[in-house]
C-alpha cells in the first residue's frame, strides 16, 4: 500500500482563490520526489495539506493508512510526528541554541509539561548530538541559531527533521534562500537520508535541473493541478515548457540547453 | 543631451514633489494662523512673557534649605511609588500575556476570541488612567489599591495590545515549524512563542515601568498615596521649593530607571 495518497483533493482559499483543483497522486515508502512549477501554483499548499498545516477543502488524504482530512487532534498529532517538515526560511527558534532546536523535534512525543519546561531525557539529547555531528554542526551546538549561517540553519532544520524518526519528510523549497555550494550540501543530505535511512521524501523545488538531478519522480504543477507525473527520463523540454506555460528561450535552463 | 520622453517623467516627478512640499508647508502655516485667530492665542504675547515666567521659577522653585530637610520623607514616598510601578507592570505584564496569545491571529482560538481581546484592550487602554482612578475611587476609596488598579487597567490593555503585535512579528515562522512536529498549544508558547517573542516583550515591560513612574504621580495627587500626595500637600501649602524638589526626584528616578533598563536590556539582548 502507498504511504501516501492524494484523491481528488481541491483547495479553496477564501472561496476564491483556487490552489489546488482536483489533485491525485500516490507515494510509495522510499520514494524521492520532486514538485516543480511556477510561483504561486500551488506547491507549498500542496505539501502542507499533507500535514493538515493548510486543510483540504475536498478530497482525502491518507497517509501510512491513516485518513488525515478525518483525523481528529490525537490522530492528528500522530501524523504530524511521522512526517517531519523543512523550510525555506528554516523557521527556527532563532534566540535558542542549536541543540535546544533540534530537540524540538521530540515535542510532539512528549508530555505537555515535560515539553513546556523543556525536560529531554539523555537519550533523547544524546541523540540530538549525533545527528549534529552527521550534519556536521557538532561546533555550533550550544551556539544561537541567529549566530548561524543560512545552510548551517537549514541543516538544524533537517537535524529537527530526523529527531522525530519520520516516515516522511517534507521538504518547501528548502535550497530557495541558499548559495549553489550550500544548497548541494543540503541536497545531498536529503538524498544520503533517502538512501540510506529509507525516509520518503518529498520536495518542493524552483530549480528544475536539481528536481531531475536528485529525484526519480517528478511532479509537475501548474495553477493548482498536476500536469505531469512520471519518471525524471521522461521530463522533455516541451513538459517542462507546459509545466511552466512557457515558450522556448523564456526559461533559465534554456540558455544551458541552447 | 537628448531629452526623451522618460526623462521628461523623472524630471516631473522632482517638480511635483517640490509642489507637494509647498503646499503641505503653507496649510501647516494657514492651520495654525486659523487655529491662533480662533482661540485668540497671540504667539508674541506667548514668547514675551516667556522671562516673566522664568524669572517666577527661579524665585520660587529652586529647592531651598527647608526642603532639602525634606529629603528623606521625599525618597521614602518616591521608594513607595516606584514599587507599585513596577509590581503593577509585572503583573498586568504576565496577565496581558497570556491574554494576548488570545488575540494573536498565530496563537488564536478563533476568530470572535480574537475580536473579543481586542476590543477589551483597546478599552482598558484608551480610558486613561485619571478616569480610572477617579472612577475606582468609588469602591476602593483613597487607597492604594485604587491606584493599584488604575494603573493595571491602562498598563494591562497596551502591553496586550502590544504583545498580540510583537507576538505577531516575530513567531509565525518558528510556530509553523513546532506545529509541524506535532508540539501541542502550550509546547509551541513556551518553546517557541516566548524565546521568540521576548526582547519585544521585555523592551515593552521596561517601557511602561517608567510610564507608570510619571502616571503614579498623578494618580497619587487624586488617590492621596504615594509621591503624588506629597506633590500635592506641598503645593497646597504654596511650599513651592519641596513641590519642585519632588518633580526633581521624579525626574531623577525615571533617568535612572532609562540608565538601567537600557544596561539590562543591552545584557539580555
Amino acid at each position: 500500500m502507498a504511504l501516501l495518497t492524494f484523491q481528488h483533493v481541491s483547495k479553496t482559499y477564501d472561496n476564491v482563490t483556487k490552489a489546488l483543483q482536483d489533485v491525485s497522486f500516490s507515494i510509495e515508502e522510499g520514494e524521492f520526489v520532486s514538485i516543480i512549477g511556477p510561483s504561486g501554483a500551488g506547491k507549498s499548499t500542496l505539501l502542507r495539506c499533507v500535514n493538515r498545516l493548510v486543510d483540504a477543502s475536498q478530497g482525502a488524504i491518507f497517509f501510512d493508512g491513516q485518513n488525515v482530512t478525518t483525523a481528529d487532534k490525537k490522530q492528528l498529532r500522530e501524523i504530524r510526528i511521522k512526517t517531519a517538515m523543512i523550510f525555506q526560511h528554516y523557521n527556527l527558534v532563532d534566540r535558542l541554541s542549536v541543540v535546544e532546536n533540534v530537540l524540538h523535534g521530540r515535542l510532539g512525543q512528549k508530555s505537555t509539561l515535560s515539553g513546556v519546561v523543556g525536560q529531554y531525557t539523555e537519550e533523547e539529547k544524546a541523540e540530538a548530538f549525533r545527528i549534529l555531528a552527521e550534519m556536521g554542526l557538532a561546533e555550533t551546538a550550544y551556539k544561537r541559531c541567529d549566530e548561524l549561517s543560512g545552510g548551517q540553519k537549514q541543516r538544524v532544520g533537517i537535524a529537527r527533521a530526523l529527531m522525530q524518526h519520520p516516515k516522511l519528510i517534507l521538504c518547501d523549497e528548502p535550497i530557495a534562500s541558499l548559495d549553489p555550494k550550500s544548497s548541494k550540501v543540503i541536497m545531498d543530505h536529503l538524498k544520503a537520508i533517502n538512501q540510506n535511512q529509507k525516509i520518503t521524501c518529498l520536495v518542493n523545488l524552483h530549480q528544475v535541473d536539481v528536481a531531475m538531478k536528485y529525484s526519480e519522480r517528478i511532479i509537475g504543477v501548474t495553477a493548482g493541478r498536476i500536469v505531469y507525473d512520471g519518471p525524471t527520463a521522461n521530463l522533455t523540454q516541451d513538459v517542462i515548457h507546459e509545466i511552466y506555460q512557457s515558450s522556448e528561450h523564456d526559461l533559465i535552463t534554456d540558455v544551458q540547453g541552447a | 543631451m537628448q531629452i526623451t520622453k522618460q526623462t521628461k517623467a523623472n524630471l516631473d516627478i522632482f517638480q511635483r514633489r517640490k509642489i507637494t512640499y509647498t503646499l503641505v508647508f503653507l496649510v501647516l502655516i494657514a492651520v495654525f494662523a486659523g487655529a491662533s485667530l480662533v482661540s485668540e492665542f497671540n504667539l508674541l504675547d506667548g514668547v514675551a512673557s516667556f522671562p516673566a515666567a522664568m524669572q517666577w521659577i527661579i524665585s520660587n522653585l529652586i529647592p531651598d534649605a527647608e526642603a532639602i530637610e525634606r529629603i528623606p520623607k521625599i525618597l521614602s514616598e518616591l521608594m513607595e511609588t516606584a514599587l507599585v510601578s513596577v509590581a503593577v507592570t509585572v503583573v498586568a505584564a504576565v496577565l496581558a500575556f497570556f491574554f494576548s496569545l488570545l488575540g494573536s491571529n498565530i496563537t488564536r482560538v478563533n476568530r470572535v476570541v480574537k475580536r473579543v481581546v481586542r476590543i477589551v484592550a483597546a478599552f482598558f487602554r484608551n480610558v486613561p488612567d485619571v478616569v480610572w482612578a477617579m472612577l475606582l475611587m468609588f469602591s476602593f476609596g483613597q487607597n492604594i489599591l485604587t491606584g493599584f488598579f488604575a494603573l493595571f487597567f491602562t498598563t494591562f490593555g497596551l502591553l496586550t495590545r502590544a504583545f498580540i503585535e510583537t507576538i505577531d512579528e516575530v513567531s509565525s515562522g518558528c510556530v509553523e515549524a513546532l506545529d509541524a512536529t506535532g508540539a501541542n498549544f502550550l509546547q509551541k508558547v513556551f518553546q517557541g512563542i516566548l524565546p521568540s517573542s521576548m526582547p519585544g516583550v521585555i523592551t515593552w515591560v521596561l517601557y511602561m515601568i517608567e510610564t507608570n513612574i510619571r502616571s503614579s504621580t498623578l494618580i497619587g495627587i487624586l488617590t492621596a498615596t504615594g509621591i503624588g500626595y506629597l506633590f500635592d500637600l506641598y503645593y497646597k501649602r504654596l511650599d513651592f521649593a519641596s513641590a519642585s524638589l519632588v518633580v526633581l526626584s521624579i525626574v531623577v528616578l525615571v533617568l535612572v530607571i532609562e540608565t538601567v533598563s537600557n544596561k539590562v536590556r543591552k545584557v539580555i539582548l
